[in-house]
């Protein structure tokens, strides 16, 4: 499956902004098999960056062990509306997906 | 002479040294901004994960706070937060005992990130859940213990 947009939202109250993440991405584990008993190989996101206005306010990696359509729910100082969140993430395939949007 | 075999057998020669140079961390993948911490990723026990991150013996901590259910119904969806009081968390991380890779997500808090970070996670079985953290330069650490009634790792 192609990775779908990611549903971002950043809400700041004056002094924090809060950023909740919702990924499209199947984070599958290498654990299962499919129907014929084969092992579906791992796919799944390795990397999360999060920017503000260009400078890093979070970092993260994921292994396996992500629910599937991962949820990332983090805080930073600062942050005013209509600034810019970033946030990209690569897979261990090399698939990549960066979206934006508009502090709230 | 088959001169096609003799490129082949030196190019993979070559990404071998490159490969090893990687582990041995004298060279950081150009692709990766921060390269995924494979080692710790695929350790299988906690003194393993603890080693690949450098953590040492963590000490068990108060100020740090692992909030989730303690009974998740379905173990493919398990909502986990960490909080952390300690002045200058700088790195926070969810294990879990009983997966087969303990290693769930790590995350790098740079200065004005809050430490309060929630995610999801997956859990084959009930398990005990440890929030790791670094703050000062010494890692510190938390367990709670997540009852699951079905596994999320397939099966």
């Amino acid at each position: 499956m192609a990775a779908g947009p990611m549903r971002i939202r950043a809400a700041s109250n004056g002094t924090e902004t809060e950023v909740k993440i919702l990924m499209s991405h199947d984070m599958e584990t290498g654990q299962r098999k499919d129907a014929s008993g084969n092992l579906i190989p791992a796919h799944h996101i390795t990397e999360i960056t999060a920017t503000h206005n260009g400078r890093v306010v979070l970092a993260g990696q994921f292994g396996p062990a992500v629910a599937k359509n991962p949820y990332l729910q983090f805080k930073f100082k600062g942050g005013a509306k209509g600034d810019k969140v970033s946030v990209s993430w690569v897979d261990n395939k090399g698939e990549k997906r960066t979206d934006e949007v508009v502090v709230s | 002479m088959n001169m096609q075999r003799r490129e082949a057998l030196k190019s993979t020669g070559a990404m071998g040294l490159f490969g090893v140079l990687v582990a041995a961390g004298l060279i950081t993948p150009e692709l990766a901004h921060a390269a995924w911490d494979k080692a710790a990723f695929e350790a299988k026990s906690m003194e393993d994960v603890l080693k690949a991150l450098g953590a040492g013996k963590p000490a068990d901590s108060k100020d740090v706070q692992l909030s989730g259910p303690d009974i998740a119904e379905n173990g493919a969806v398990v909502p986990v937060g960490v909080k952390s009081a300690l002045p200058g968390t700088e790195f926070v991380a969810i294990l879990v005992e009983k997966n087969p890779n303990m290693l769930a997500a790590s995350f790098t808090l740079p200065e004005g990130t809050a430490a309060d970070v929630s995610t999801r996670i997956k859990m084959g079985q009930t398990s005990n859940v440890y929030a790791l953290v670094k703050a000062g330069g010494s890692y510190y650490m938390t367990v709670k213990e997540i009852k699951v009634t079905l596994g999320g790792c397939g099966g």
